[in-house]
């Protein structure tokens, strides 16, 4: 018998992630989805204003290399009330970039439980599923979710007006919002 | 000779003796069959996180299970419960799936076996058919029709005989 090999297939699969804070309200999102963090004040310079967003919910995008990350406010995102956020995460393989409130800790999970049928809304593209940690659920955020295909290509619209505009005057600098 | 005037009879057809759980909400008791009951537990802590399904207030943990929770009784009785001494883990079909669904209650349940009359075709969606115990008159509910998911599809009894009289 391969005792290792029995082992390795009882072995729970876990992944890591960071758990942040957004208006008291604790998420988790998987540490890989997470491509860099950086404080709000150190990208407050390089934030371009999208003053005819659609979305409440996007103020700002930012430009990384040849793409356009628009940053989230992650409360509004999920209805709550927003607060100072002090930080961003630049998330990988998405154009999503969230500002969040602080990172509570990174951990490991080792179940992640699918919602339940019975949620019928917008979560279901919001989550991937829910978590239990130190006898806490904790929702692990999806992180394709916070920008619809639509939602994108509108944003995209705006910004090549704001982008048209950014010649005659520099609307960089803005408060992140 | 007497002229036999034909009226609509409801079916009242009564079927074999079943298994329901009784289960008080507010000053009226409901009843939802023994075989869609899972459990009944202690009130826990629930959790709750955005979400946009309003008749949902979060979930709770049983063995390591996150189950959601939704308080049936304003739909029922017009008011929310102001005490609750349990959660009734129902099972609740959504399309090929089952899951489990937590409903506060607030007194105690109670198992009885008695006859089911099939529910009418006047009587609301969420009614699946009439007890008799105890001098009540007790509705047995279909949570498909009280709790956010896809209603079952299947329609009470003598809706569905009216459907397909129709078809």
């Amino acid at each position: 018998m391969n005792l290792s090999a029995n082992n390795k297939a009882h072995q729970p699969r876990t992944e890591q992630i960071i758990l942040f804070q957004v208006s008291g309200q604790i998420f988790a999102i998987s540490s890989a989805s997470v491509q860099e963090v950086r404080s709000v004040d150190n990208i407050a310079g390089l934030a371009r204003e999208l003053p005819e967003s659609p979305l409440r919910k996007v103020r700002h995008s930012i430009r990384r290399g040849d793409q356009t990350q628009y940053i989230v406010n992650t409360a509004l995102h999920f209805g709550l009330q927003p607060r100072q956020a002090s930080l961003v995460f630049f998330l990988r393989r998405t154009r999503t970039a969230l500002l969040v409130d602080s990172i509570e800790k990174m951990t490991t999970m080792s179940r992640l439980q699918a919602l339940s049928h019975a949620f019928q809304g917008e979560e279901r593209s919001w989550y991937r599923g829910l978590t239990t940690l130190d006898q806490t659920v904790i929702p692990v955020v999806q992180p394709e979710g916070f920008l619809s295909l639509e939602e994108l290509s509108l944003l995209e619209s705006v910004q090549l007006t704001a982008d048209a505009r950014s010649t005659a005057s520099d609307p960089r600098g803005s408060q992140l919002q | 000779m007497s002229i036999v005037t034909e009226v609509p009879v409801q079916n009242f057809a009564a079927a074999p003796a079943q298994s329901f759980v009784l289960l008080r909400l507010g000053e009226r008791r409901f009843a939802i069959p023994a075989s869609q009951v899972a459990e009944l537990v202690a009130p826990s802590r629930i959790f709750r996180f955005p979400h946009k399904t309003p008749e949902l207030e979060g979930v709770i943990v049983r063995r390591g299970r996150m189950i959601p929770v939704c308080d049936i009784a304003e739909r029922l009785t017009g008011k929310k419960l102001d005490t609750r001494r349990f959660y009734l883990l129902a099972t609740r079909k959504y399309e090929n799936q089952m899951d489990w669904i937590g409903i506060p209650v607030s007194g105690e349940c109670e198992l009885i076996n008695v006859e089911i009359m099939e529910a009418s075709p006047s009587d609301s969606p969420h009614v699946d058919g009439w007890l008799s115990f105890g001098g009540e008159v007790i509705e047995v509910l279909r949570l498909s029709a009280l709790t956010p998911g896809p209603a079952d599809g299947s329609l009470p009894a003598p809706l569905r005989d009216f459907a397909e009289a129709r078809s």
